[in-house]
């Protein structure tokens, strides 16, 4: 905690021992007295100071052991130098990465055909990729801060879930008119913000992601409230049901029926969503909408002088950034065949939010990693149940701390001068640009 | 007419609350330029702490209720205080000259550690505490039977923001740490260059806010006579959502901005649907800013190319 530079042991252990002595002011009533309302709605207490000592000891053990760390390790802030062949090593692991990480994730099924875990588990963290991709596009490319992303997921998973409960639509109809709602409701949002900047335009996606997500709760006659909606209807092989049936995929192709093929199926569909973002992504970054967008993360008045319509970037930015949510939405409503408000919650979206930051902003494969990390880690720490949310707010504080950036962070331009070129004085005079 | 007086004094009375959460975001935002995501749960500790400080004195045997209110009033202000200035210390200090994003989603992980924190040592469940201050003054009684009421307890609240609006106004615009903190709000190299401490500053205005931050949670225990752990969340979107309408970095706007928010919520749970309050007061913030892109007392921010 605080951060004079210690040398000896007496100021190694003063720091520790102030450091503990601000953890017993902190933690004295909300960890050493515990409350609980009573069966006759008094509240008793009872105090546990066994555990309000471990804890300021552990600060007292921790902090020592920090500061010894930050001696042994020096100054953060000095370059440090990377041996020449680490680093044709490390560009050569950086090339040939993302290609191996496809591969193998093309694989996962074939590996863990028997582990349903692990194949849940992976068509989970293709959701988050995919929305990390998709947000990816606002935040990342455009600069535009998106806390309300959740909106459009949800707005694509009702749009699945209510059109196919309600008309029976299939799918792959659905599909398409998700992503298409979702884009126009990133719109929607995308005209009231576009003269807001900043932190302005970060409260009002926030609110409006609130707004989607108290008009599902209250809007009962369409929504069914906090209920959800149940029994959505399990994705079709083009118009061919992954079950049991005479007409079923497995009795077409003649092999024995097993509930792994519709998994299976499940994570090639998200995996092939995902890949689509990803390609669309990288295809628009080559044209000028997307040249426009990362124009407009650099500085918006010169994006102006240069003649780039700033409304219709914005609003394509926030259009297609939803229009991927609308399609993870309508694959998890389609995966999970219930859903409910609980599950778009601010949580989320800052959660997919720090997927995209932790990436490195604009990168690809950043925010492909970032997604694996987040949800791989999350996962980890299911046993420890109400512990879960405490580790992974403290390892989103720690990881900012630990790199800024993200954990790729370099931005390399999508476009750049091959050559410099000299310009004449005359042409950069006063009053000729 | 007596249905909306009463609806007006409940609503200056939440916007009041509001308000002192406001002061907290717009001040830190007006200093550092990030929005501290933590200051909803700064509220909710304060709550909290108060809640526990009130069951000890009670179980004391103290019974002269001045004295507990005093006493916990400083006890809470002073602990949460001590949470605003450690928060500060670990999770925004290393990461202000990082870039924008940064401090900020380092801000929403320490708001979930924050909620969970609570959630962990003190249980999930809703606390309720007895009413402390009972009584009020009925100011108006109508034909049909409707009755006015001024409760003493919503006198306590409005009064303290006051009186605490009075002290804030006089430290920011009258003292010397005043005088830093709008020094370090303009220009911070340049404030260090003329001998201001710009950390002990900016550690300072989180140590305010929070303390701010703590009597909020206080008068919410009082008022709504409960706490739990996810109460910060949505005050401190609330509130947020109150700094942004005022203009945020306006300390006059804050409270404004409180005030405007917990009038329309209570107007529109009176007369509409309690269900749609929400909705209500962030549309509203989302029609001023489409106006008003600053907010109703914000700078236009000047843009040098």
């Amino acid at each position: 905690m605080t951060a004079k530079p210690a040398t000896g042991i007496p100021s190694l252990l003063k720091t520790a021992f102030i450091n503990a002595l601000i953890a017993l002011v902190l933690f004295s009533l909300m960890v050493g007295i515990r409350t609980e309302a009573g069966s006759d709605g008094q509240l008793t207490y009872w105090t546990r100071f066994g555990d309000l000592a471990s804890l300021v000891a552990a600060v007292f053990g921790g902090s020592i052991v920090i500061e010894l760390l930050r001696q042994w390790i020096g100054p953060t802030g000095a370059e440090k130098l990377v041996p020449q062949a680490v680093k044709s090593g490390m560009s050569f692991v950086g090339r040939y990465l993302a290609p191996a990480l496809l591969i193998f994730t093309l694989l996962v099924p074939v590996i863990f055909y028997d582990q349903r875990y692990i194949l849940d588990l992976a068509i989970l963290v293709l959701t988050y990729v995919m929305l990390g991709w998709g947000l990816n596009v606002v935040v990342g490319l455009a600069g535009l801060l998106d806390l309300g992303y959740v909106a459009f997921y949800a707005v694509g998973a009702y749009s699945y879930a209510l059109l196919a409960t309600n008309f029976g639509w299939s799918f792959w109809i659905c599909l398409p008119l998700a992503g298409i709602l979702a884009a126009f409701w990133g719109m929607l949002l995308g005209f009231p913000v576009l003269r807001l900047r900043g932190d302005y335009l970060a409260i009002v996606t926030l609110a409006f992601g609130e707004i989607i997500r108290l008009v599902i709760i209250n809007w009962q006659d369409l929504t069914g409230g906090p209920n959800g909606v149940t029994g959505i209807p399990r994705p079709s092989f083009f118009g061919i049901p992954l079950d049991n049936s005479d007409d079923g995929l497995a009795a077409k192709l003649g092999i024995e029926y097993s509930p792994t093929h519709r998994i299976i199926f499940l994570f090639y569909l998200i995996l092939a969503l995902a890949l689509l973002t990803n390609w669309v992504t990288i295809r628009l970054r080559r044209l000028p909408i997307g040249r426009a967008w990362e124009a407009l993360r650099e500085d918006e008045v010169a994006c102006r002088a240069l003649g780039i319509n700033t409304t219709t970037t914005k609003l394509t930015a926030f259009a297609t950034g939803a229009m991927f949510g609308g399609f993870a939405g309508a694959f998890f409503a389609t995966r999970q065949g219930f859903i409910s408000p609980e599950s778009f919650t601010f949580q989320e979206s800052a959660l997919v939010l720090a997927i995209v930051v932790l990436g490195g902003m604009g990168s690809q494969l950043g925010v492909a990693l970032a997604a694996l990390a987040m949800i791989g880690g999350f996962e980890l720490f299911r046993g420890l149940e109400t512990y879960r949310m405490l580790v992974f707010g403290m390892a989103m504080v720690l990881i900012m701390i630990w790199r800024p950036r993200g954990l790729i962070g370099h931005r390399a331009p999508t476009v750049y001068l091959t050559k410099a070129q000299a310009i004449s004085s005359d042409l950069v005079k006063e009053g000729h640009g | 007419m007596d249905y909306f007086a009463q609806q007006l004094i409940n609503g200056l009375v939440l916007g009041s609350i509001y308000g002192l959460i406001a002061i907290g975001y717009t001040m830190v935002y007006g200093i550092v330029g990030m929005i501290n995501f933590a200051h909803g749960d700064i509220f909710m500790i304060g709550g909290f702490i108060a809640l526990i400080t009130f069951l000890i004195l009670i179980s004391l045997g103290l019974t002269a209720i001045p004295v507990i209110l005093l006493v916990v009033l400083l006890v809470s202000m002073a602990i949460t205080a001590l949470y605003g200035w450690t928060i500060e210390r670990i999770a925004y200090r290393p990461l202000r000259h990082s870039f924008r994003l940064a401090p900020m989603l380092s801000a929403i992980g320490m708001s979930f550690v924050l909620t969970n924190y609570s959630q962990v040592a003190q249980g999930a469940r809703v606390k309720p505490i007895p009413p402390f201050i009972t009584g009020g003054y009925t100011l108006h009684e109508s034909a049909d039977g409707f009755v006015i009421q001024l409760s003493n307890i919503q006198i306590m609240v409005v009064l303290t923001t006051i009186a605490l609006l009075a002290i804030f106004t006089w430290l920011v615009s009258r003292t010397r740490l005043g005088r830093d903190m709008r020094a370090c709000e303009q220009d911070q190299t340049m404030a260090a260059l003329l001998g201001v401490d710009v950390d002990r500053t900016i550690s300072m205005t989180f140590v305010i806010g929070a303390a701010l931050a703590a009597v909020a949670g206080l008068m919410y225990l009082l008022y709504y006579g409960l706490v739990d752990f996810y109460m910060g969340f949505v005050a401190g979107i609330k509130a947020f959502t109150a700094a942004v309408l005022g203009g945020i970095g306006s300390l006059p706007g804050a409270m404004l901005g409180g005030l405007a928010i917990g009038l329309i919520e209570t107007f529109w749970s009176a007369y509409f649907s309690v269900e749609y309050k929400d909705v209500a007061a962030f549309s509203i913030l989302i029609i001023v800013l489409i106006f008003m892109p600053t907010g109703l007392l914000g700078r236009p921010e000047v843009e040098k190319v």
